[in-house]
């Protein structure tokens, strides 16, 4: 968290770049007077976004169904695939490498393949979100989950702890904070994957609205839709955050996972 | 989520306000003796072999508390954690109240204090109850009994990044003290303090704190040794062997104030200089 802004302040200063951005934008195009289906102003975008509110607001909630039903496939084989990668040094040395492996096969080619299996329905858009974002989910439970202080095991073994003790006393709680930050960097990509997976082939979506859109040489429509991803990525990832702050207050007050706050003075 | 004072019913009959040291034992396994024989370590690393422990054998009656000084690195820790059952020695045999394989039945505080940030104090402290099966709300209600008593009452759901060197350390040592075992490990419990709390740790501690349980300290400060123990064994530069026991000849209670008479003193000169010859 760093040393804590004002709360106006620091929404301000997050604020800021973006709204000089979109100033120079606006002045850029009127100045030289671009051609909208070349680049469309925030403005026009703006008001294409209002125009076609409903439109947008249809795909979105497809995209966004996507995105979160992809996700929580993810979680889930993430999740397991972590714990199994901690639980057996075997699975770790033959299934670690080949998860990497799949980290390195193209989306581009694998999407129109996984339409060619599984159709223009959601499976496969589902299926290019978990394949996005399984991988940062199981790499911060098994990084997590083997980052426990070996000060903190060896407690609870001499305190006779078993294994599934060792776990549900150490290593899971000390894995909550890794996880948060493997499922933020999901998120993220959840929303382009989802869009992705329309993209190659489907019947609605933010996805479709965009290749419409573009056809249509909509362009402002097109970046109403991208300004639509973006609120939705972030929204996602809001809510991560405020689930981790919820669930985990001990690790949202102090810097990191490993605590660097001063004592607080000594009341006897 | 945490039993106020007025919720903590009593498993049978009615409490008295204050709990005294007694009390506490009382409600602890009995005492065991410890019978190392023999103990060798060593460990591999990178293809070299670095003997550690050299052939200890030393006994500790039941009930007694000795120490163990040594220079920094001569395998302290690797001695606590073999009399713990964390580690198997290569040879020799640990045995605690006359069975071997000690894993679980003592009570072991890390040099550092090994409280778990997602945890409150009083949670931490009544962690080794909860592994051993007591219910978490009974594991709570013994914690804060001793919380009243320790000075730490109103800081039971503080987390421990709140607390102060000190409080962090009694959180880390109730919690040893509540864990079941036949005797106490202490791994350099004070070391990571300042002087002035070390002291009043100490202070503490000789203020009726202890329980009667078989206790093995391992430190680097010849005082401290000297003040809370029976006898003090010091060990050798790696690999560590005995190179002197002496027993300590101060009766108890002892206070702070011991360590200001004179055979303190020349007891205290005594240990150093064996333990400065060995660190040279």
């Amino acid at each position: 968290m760093g040393p804590s802004l004002p709360r106006a302040r620091a929404f301000l200063l997050a604020l800021a770049p973006a709204l000089v951005l979109l100033a120079l934008w606006e002045w850029f195009v009127r100045a030289f007077g671009v051609d909208p289906v070349f680049l469309p102003a925030p403005s026009r975008v703006a008001k294409a976004g209002f125009d076609s509110a409903g439109l947008l607001v249809v795909a979105a909630r497809q995209t966004m169904l996507e995105a979160v039903l992809g996700l929580a496939l993810a979680f889930a084989a993430g999740v397991l695939l972590g714990l199994a990668i901690d639980l057996s040094p075997v699975v770790r040395r033959t299934l670690y490498p080949l998860l990497v492996v799949s980290q390195t096969i193209p989306m581009i080619a694998l999407a129109p393949l996984l339409v060619l299996w599984f159709g223009f329905g959601i499976t496969p858009k589902l299926l290019v979100v978990a394949l996005v974002c399984f991988f940062p989910i199981a790499v911060a439970v098994a990084d997590g989950l083997g980052s426990a202080e070996p000060e903190m095991i060896r407690l609870v073994q001499s305190m006779g702890a078993g294994r599934r003790q060792l776990y549900l006393k150490v290593r899971v709680p000390q894995s909550l904070p890794y996880v948060f930050s493997g499922l933020k960097i999901a998120v993220t990509y959840g929303v382009i994957g989802a869009i992705f997976g329309e993209y190659v082939g489907g019947y609605e979506g933010l996805g479709i609205l965009m290749q419409t859109a573009k056809n249509s040489f909509q362009t402002d429509v097109v970046f109403a839709a991208i300004f639509v991803t973006a609120v939705l990525s972030i929204g996602l990832f809001l809510m991560v955050s405020v689930a981790e702050r919820l669930l985990l207050p001990w690790h949202a007050r102090s810097a990191g996972p490993t605590e660097t706050r001063e004592p607080a003075q000594a009341g006897r | 989520m945490i039993p106020t004072s007025s919720s903590i019913t009593t498993d049978g009959g009615a409490r008295p306000s204050s709990i005294t040291p007694e009390r506490i034992e009382n409600a602890l396994p009995g005492e065991s003796d410890l019978s190392v024989r023999s103990v060798s370590k060593s460990y591999t690393l990178r293809g070299h072999e670095l003997p550690v422990l050299h052939d200890l054998t030393f006994d500790v009656q039941p009930g007694e508390f000795v120490a163990f000084v040594g220079p920094s690195g001569s395998g302290k820790s690797t001695l606590l954690n073999i009399l713990a059952g964390l580690e198997a020695p290569d040879s020799g045999e640990v045995l605690l109240g006359g069975r071997g394989n000690p894993l679980g039945r003592t009570a072991y505080m890390p040099q550092k204090d090994g409280l778990m940030p997602w945890r409150s104090a009083l949670d931490n402290a009544a962690l080794g109850l909860e592994v051993q099966g007591t219910p978490r709300g009974r594991a709570r209600e013994s914690a804060s009994e001793l919380f009243a008593i320790a000075g730490l009452e109103g800081f039971e759901r503080s987390r421990p990044s709140e607390l102060s060197g000190g409080m962090r350390q009694r959180v880390a040592f109730l919690r040893t003290l509540l864990t079941r075992g036949e005797a106490m490990l202490l791994d350099e419990p004070f070391g990571a303090l300042d002087a002035l709390t070390r002291s009043e740790m100490h202070e503490w501690l000789l203020g009726g704190w202890r329980d009667r349980r078989t206790t093995v300290l391992v430190t680097h400060d010849v005082e401290e040794a000297l003040l809370l123990s029976d006898r003090v064994y010091t060990l050798s530069r790696r690999p560590a062997t005995i190179l002197n026991v002496q027993t300590v000849p101060f009766s108890r209670p002892r206070s702070l104030e011991t360590t200001a008479t004179p055979e303190f003193q020349s007891a205290r000169a005594e240990l150093l200089a064996a333990v400065r010859l060995e660190a040279r």
